[in-house]
C-alpha cells in the first residue's frame, strides 16, 4: 500500500481528490442540478452546526460570558455612575466593572453549583441540586430535539409535544389512583405517549404528503397550546373540579416524582431542600438510550443515514418515510418525558397552559449546543439548568436583571450557529486547512488523504 | 499568438498540483493536454484562465509576461475557453449570451442587441456554424450549445482558445464535428489547447501532444503513438486497455424487462416502451448520449421511480411495484451512476458504508443492535480483497478518492449473494487503474453466472464490456447490437438512426 513506485493509483489519487475538490470553485462546474428533492432544508447547516469540535463549543461558551460581561457592566447602576466622572478617576470606572463582573459571576456560580457562604456540606451544596432539577426537563426535550436534528430534521414543536405529554401525563397522575411508583410510571408513559403521538402528526404528514416539519410543528405548537388551554378552562376536561381558574387538578401522591430530600429524610438523613427528583435519572436513562440508538441499534443506523444522505439512504432500500415518522414518534416522546417532568416532579399542585415554561424552545438552543449528541445535550442541558438556577441568585444578589441570563443563553447558541465567526475571533483554522496540514507524504502515498 | 507557460507551479498547502509546468502553444496547433483525471489538466488551466494565481512561473503571450487576476484579464488578453459544462444562460438566447459580460450599449444604455446579432451571425458563417442568433439556449441540441460557447470566445478576439473536456456531453458524431471545427480554427491561426483524457480524440486531432502525470509534465508524444503508448506515459507503468474477456457463457433468460414506459415528475414521457433480455453470465450494456433516459430506465429497475409501466421480471418475478428494500432482496446489485450523491454517506466510515443496505438482520444486525466485531472483520476482509486504499475501516469515506469510493460501493453490492448486477457509469471520474479494476470485477461477476446490466455513456467502456448493446435515444431503445459492432454504427444509433444493416 505504501508502495509508491508501483501504486500508480493510490499515487495518483490524492491529487485526484484534491483537484475534484478545487472543481467545487471552477467557473466550469455547473450547481449540481439533480439536488435530493427530499433533504429537508438547511441540511447542511445542521451538518456544520453538529461537525463542530468540543474546542469549538468551550470557545463559544467563553466568547458569549465575555459578551454577557459587558453588558453586565453597561447596565450595572455603580458602573454607570463611575461613567460620569470617568475623567476625573478613570480607576473608579475599573473598578466598578470588576464589582459588576466579577460580583455577578460569583454569585452565579454560587447560585448553580457551590454556595460557600453557608456552612455544611448538605446546605453548600444545595445549589447543584438546584441545577439538575432545572436540567431535567431541558435534557430530555434537548434529546428529543437532538434526535430529530441527527435525522435531518427541525423539530420546532417541543413546545406543543411538551405540552401534549404534560396534559396526558398530568390527567392520568390525578385521575387514576394506583400504587406508589407504578402510579409515577404510568403517568410518565403516558407523558412519552402523550409527546410521540403530537410528534409523529408531523412526521406522518412529511412522510406522505411531503409537508415541511418545520412548519407542521410550529403550527402544531399553536394547536396544542389553545387546545389544552380549552381543556383547562372547560370543566369535565382538564379543570380541577370546581375550579373557577384555568388549572389542572394536582397530581395524587403516589403519582408524583419523588424528591431527592424526602429520599435522604425516608433514609433517615438530614431535612434538606433537595427538589432534584427522578426525573433526573428518567433524564440519565433518556441520555444512554439514545445513546445506544445511534450507536449501536440498527435503527440508529438507519436515522443516522437518512440524516446524512437521504438519497443514498433511499438507494440502499432503506424506507426513508418510514424513518422520518418514527423518528418524529421518538423525538416527540423525549419532550413528552420532558412534560411529565413538569407536571410530575415541579409543577406537581395542578399546571395551567404555561407548562411548557419555554421548555420546548429552550430544547431546540440545548441540542445545537450540545451539538445532537446525546451525552454533549446532557451537559449542555445541564449547563442551562445552572444558568437559569444560578440567574436568580443574580438577580437576588447582585440586582442584576435576569434577561441578562437569557443573554447568555442566546449568545452561547448565536456563537455555537456561527463556527465561522469563532473561529476568526479565536484565530482557530479551517477544518480543510487542518486537515490539509496532516497531508504528511506518507499519508498522501497511502493514498487516503483528501 | 503564441501561449508560453513557464515552470508555472501551484500548491494547496503541502500538495502540489502543478509542478514546474512548461507548454508551449504555438498559433496554428492544436496542442492536447493528456492526463488522467486528477492529474492537474484543470488547475494549469484555471492557473492560465486567471482563475489561480501560480506560486511561482509565469505565463508569456508572444513572448509578453502577464499578470492575470481574474478571467477579464485572460479574456482581454485573448484567452478563450470552453468549458465542460457550459456557462450559458439556458433562457436566454444566443446573442444575448454571447454579449453578456461585455454588452454592447447605445446612447442612454441600452441594449444593442442588432450588434450582437450581428456578430453571431458573422463568426457563424465564417466558420459554417449554422446557428441561429435569436435561438434560445436551453432549446438548443448539446452540440450547438457548445458552438455557442465557441462563437463567445471568438467574438471576444481570442487567439489562444483552450477546450476542457469538451466531448464529454458529445455524441461521436458531435465530437467529430467539434475536431472539424478545432482543426478549421487552427488553421485560421488561433492557438487551441485541448485538454482530454481520451486517447482516440488525441490522435486524431492533435499536432502535438503534452502529457501530464501527477502535476508534473512527464514527456511529449508524437500523434502517432498507440494507444497503449500514450496510457502508458500517462498512468506512468504499462496498461493493458483491454482487459482478458473470454466468450460469454450465456444461460438462461434471468432479467427480462418488457414495455418499460417511464413518466416523470414533469409529465414527460422519459422512457418509452423499452424491453430487452439478460441472460445469465452475459453483460447486456446500455449506451446512449447522457440524458437519454438511461437514468430513469435505471430508477423505474431499482423501484424509485413512481409512475411506470410495463413490466421488470428477474427470474420469472415481477419486481415493479416493489419498493427498493425489495428490489434489493430479490437480489439485485446496484452500482448507481452518482456514487456520492446516490451511493454513499460521505460522513460514514467504510465499514458502516458496506452495511448501508444490509442494516436489518444477520449478519450485521442481531436483536437490532449492531454486530460491530461483525462488521469490522468483514470491513478489513473487503478493503483487502478490493484494494481500497485507505487508513482502516473507519476511515470516512467522503475522505477516499472516487475509485476508492466506487471500490467501496463495488465491494458492498458484490459481497450479497446476488441474481443481478446494474452498474451505471461504472468508471465515471477514476483514474485508469480504477477502470481496470472496476472492469475485471465486472467481467468476474458475468462469468460467474449473473446477468450484468452496464449503463454506460463512454464509448469505449460499453466495448469493452459489452457481450450485447442496446443503444438509447430520446427513452427508447433504437436496437439491440452485437458487442462487436463498430463504433461508427453505434455513433449512428446513438444520434437516434437505425442503420440498415442492424436488425430490429
Amino acid at each position: 500500500m505504501t508502495d509508491v513506485g508501483t501504486g500508480s493509483a493510490g499515487g495518483a489519487e490524492p491529487i485526484h481528490s484534491q483537484s475534484s475538490k478545487l472543481d467545487t470553485i471552477e467557473p466550469g462546474q455547473q450547481p449540481n442540478a439533480r439536488r435530493d428533492p427530499e433533504a429537508p432544508f438547511g441540511n447542511n447547516l445542521l451538518r456544520e452546526i453538529m461537525s463542530g469540535g468540543a474546542v469549538l463549543t468551550v470557545l463559544a461558551i467563553v466568547l458569549a460570558l465575555v459578551v454577557a460581561a459587558v453588558l453586565i457592566a453597561a447596565t450595572d447602576s455603580g458602573v454607570q455612575a463611575a461613567a460620569g466622572y470617568f475623567f476625573a478617576r478613570p480607576s473608579d470606572l475599573f473598578v466598578a466593572v470588576w464589582n459588576a463582573v466579577s460580583g455577578a459571576y460569583v454569585s452565579l456560580f454560587q447560585g448553580s453549583i457551590w454556595n460557600f457562604q453557608r456552612t455544611g456540606f448538605l446546605v453548600q451544596i444545595a445549589p447543584l441540586m438546584s441545577t439538575l432539577t432545572f436540567a431535567t426537563p431541558l435534557i430530555a426535550a434537548g434529546l428529543g430535539v437532538a434526535l430529530a436534528f441527527r435525522v435531518g430534521m427541525f423539530n420546532i414543536g417541543g413546545r406543543g409535544q411538551l405540552i401534549i405529554g404534560a396534559a396526558v401525563a398530568g390527567w392520568i397522575a390525578w385521575s387514576f389512583p394506583m400504587p406508589p411508583v407504578i402510579a409515577f410510571l404510568v403517568a410518565t408513559i403516558g407523558g412519552l405517549v402523550g409527546g410521540a403521538l403530537w410528534g409523529a402528526i408531523a412526521g406522518v404528514l412529511k412522510a406522505t404528503t411531503g409537508a415541511h416539519e418545520v412548519i407542521v410543528t410550529i403550527m402544531l405548537n399553536y394547536v396544542a397550546f389553545y387546545l389544552v388551554a380549552y381543556g383547562l378552562r372547560t370543566q369535565g376536561l382538564l379543570q380541577a373540579h370546581g375550579s373557577n381558574s384555568p388549572v389542572s387538578p394536582g397530581d395524587l401522591p403516589n403519582a408524583t416524582y419523588p424528591k431527592l430530600s424526602d429520599l435522604i429524610t425516608a433514609l433517615g438523613g438530614p431535612a434538606t431542600s433537595y427538589t432534584v427528583n427522578i426525573g433526573f435519572l428518567l433524564s440519565i436513562v433518556a441520555t444512554v438510550a439514545v445513546w445506544y440508538l445511534f450507536s449501536r441499534s440498527s435503527t440508529g443506523f438507519r436515522f443516522r443515514a437518512v440524516g446524512e444522505n437521504p438519497r443514498a439512504a433511499r438507494t440502499a432500500g432503506i424506507n426513508v418515510k418510514w424513518v422520518y415518522t418514527l423518528a418524529m414518534i421518538f423525538s416527540g416522546a423525549l419532550v413528552g418525558l420532558a412534560g411529565a417532568d413538569q407536571v410530575l416532579g415541579t409543577t406537581t399542585t395542578g399546571f395551567n397552559s404555561g407548562v411548557d415554561a419555554g421548555i420546548g424552545f429552550s430544547a431546540i438552543t440545548v441540542a445545537l449546543l450540545g451539538r445532537s449528541r446525546p451525552w454533549g445535550v446532557f451537559f449542555s442541558g445541564l449547563l442551562f439548568g445552572a444558568l437559569q438556577a444560578g440567574g436568580y441568585t443574580m438577580q437576588a444578589l447582585q440586582q442584576i436583571p435576569i434577561d441578562i441570563v437569557d443573554v447568555i443563553q442566546s449568545v452561547v447558541v448565536l456563537f455555537i450557529a456561527a463556527p465561522p465567526l469563532v473561529r476568526a475571533v479565536f484565530r482557530l483554522p479551517k477544518p480543510g486547512s487542518t486537515r490539509r496540514v496532516r497531508r504528511t507524504p506518507a499519508a498522501v502515498a497511502e493514498g487516503n488523504v483528501k | 499568438m503564441k501561449l508560453e507557460l513557464r515552470g508555472i507551479t501551484k500548491r494547496f498547502g503541502a500538495l502540489t498540483a502543478n509542478d514546474h509546468i512548461d507548454l508551449t502553444v504555438e498559433p496554428g496547433e492544436i496542442h492536447c493536454l493528456l492526463g488522467e483525471n486528477g492529474a492537474g489538466k484543470s488547475t494549469l488551466m484555471n492557473v492560465l484562465y486567471g482563475l489561480y494565481q501560480a506560486d511561482e512561473g509565469e505565463i508569456l503571450l508572444d513572448d509578453d509576461v502577464q499578470h492575470f487576476s481574474g478571467p477579464g484579464d485572460a479574456m482581454n488578453a485573448g484567452i478563450g475557453m470552453v468549458h465542460q459544462h457550459f456557462m450559458l444562460i439556458p433562457v436566454f438566447t444566443v446573442a444575448e449570451n454571447v454579449m453578456l459580460g461585455h454588452e454592447p450599449t447605445r446612447l442612454g444604455g441600452r441594449l444593442d442587441l442588432a450588434a450582437a446579432r450581428a456578430k453571431v451571425r458573422e463568426i457563424s458563417e465564417r466558420f459554417g456554424f449554422d446557428v441561429d442568433p435569436d435561438a434560445v439556449v436551453e432549446e438548443l441540441p448539446v452540440g450547438v450549445q457548445q458552438r455557442v460557447e465557441i462563437i463567445k470566445a471568438l467574438s471576444r478576439d481570442a487567439k489562444v482558445l483552450v477546450f476542457d473536456e469538451p466531448t464529454a456531453v458529445l455524441t461521436p458524431q458531435e465530437t467529430d464535428e467539434l475536431m472539424a471545427i478545432m482543426r478549421q480554427l487552427r488553421d485560421t491561426g488561433v492557438a487551441i489547447v485541448f485538454i482530454t483524457h481520451k486517447l482516440r480524440e488525441v490522435r486524431e486531432v492533435a499536432d502535438r501532444i503534452t502529457v501530464i502525470r501527477l502535476g508534473k509534465v512527464v514527456g511529449e508524444a508524437q500523434p502517432t503513438a498507440s494507444n497503449a503508448e500514450l496510457a502508458s506515459m500517462m498512468v506512468g507503468r504499462a496498461v493493458d486497455l483491454s482487459i482478458h474477456k473470454d466468450p460469454p457463457k450465456i444461460g438462461a433468460e434471468a432479467f427480462v424487462v418488457h414495455d418499460l414506459t417511464v413518466i416523470d415528475a414533469a409529465d414527460q414521457v422519459v422512457v418509452s416502451h423499452v424491453g430487452f433480455t439478460v441472460h445469465a453470465g452475459e453483460v447486456l450494456a446500455i449506451a446512449g448520449v447522457q440524458g437519454n433516459g438511461q437514468t430513469e430506465l435505471v430508477e423505474a429497475i431499482l423501484g424509485v421511480q413512481n409512475r411506470v409501466e410495463g413490466s421488470i421480471r428477474l427470474d420469472g418475478r415481477e419486481l415493479l411495484g416493489r419498493s427498493v428494500g425489495g428490489v434489493l432482496d430479490a437480489g439485485v446489485g446496484f452500482v448507481p451512476e452518482d456514487r456520492t450523491d446516490d451511493g454513499l454517506v460521505a460522513e460514514f466510515t467504510i465499514a458502516e458504508n458496506l452495511m448501508l443496505d444490509r442494516s436489518t438482520g444477520a449478519p450485521f444486525v442481531r436483536g437490532g443492535t449492531l454486530q460491530l466485531t461483525e462488521l469490522e472483520r468483514f470491513a478489513e476482509e473487503k478493503i483487502a480483497e478490493f484494494d481500497i486504499r485507505a487508513q482502516g475501516v473507519t476511515t470516512h469515506v467522503g475522505r477516499l478518492s472516487g475509485g476508492n469510493q466506487q471500490k467501496v460501493v463495488l465491494a458492498r453490492e458484490l459481497s450479497r449473494e446476488l441474481r443481478l448486477l446494474v452498474v451505471s457509469q461504472p468508471t465515471r471520474g477514476l483514474d485508469v487503474g480504477s477502470i481496470e479494476f472496476v472492469h475485471t470485477r465486472i467481467v468476474q461477476t458475468r462469468d460467474s453466472g449473473i446477468p450484468v446490466v452496464v449503463v454506460s455513456t463512454e464509448l469505449d467502456e460499453v466495448v469493452t464490456l459489452a457481450d450485447r448493446i442496446a443503444v438509447m435515444y430520446r427513452g427508447s431503445i433504437v436496437g439491440i447490437v452485437p458487442g462487436d459492432t463498430s463504433r461508427e454504427v453505434l455513433g449512428l444509433m446513438m444520434a437516434g438512426e437505425k442503420p440498415a444493416e442492424v436488425a430490429a
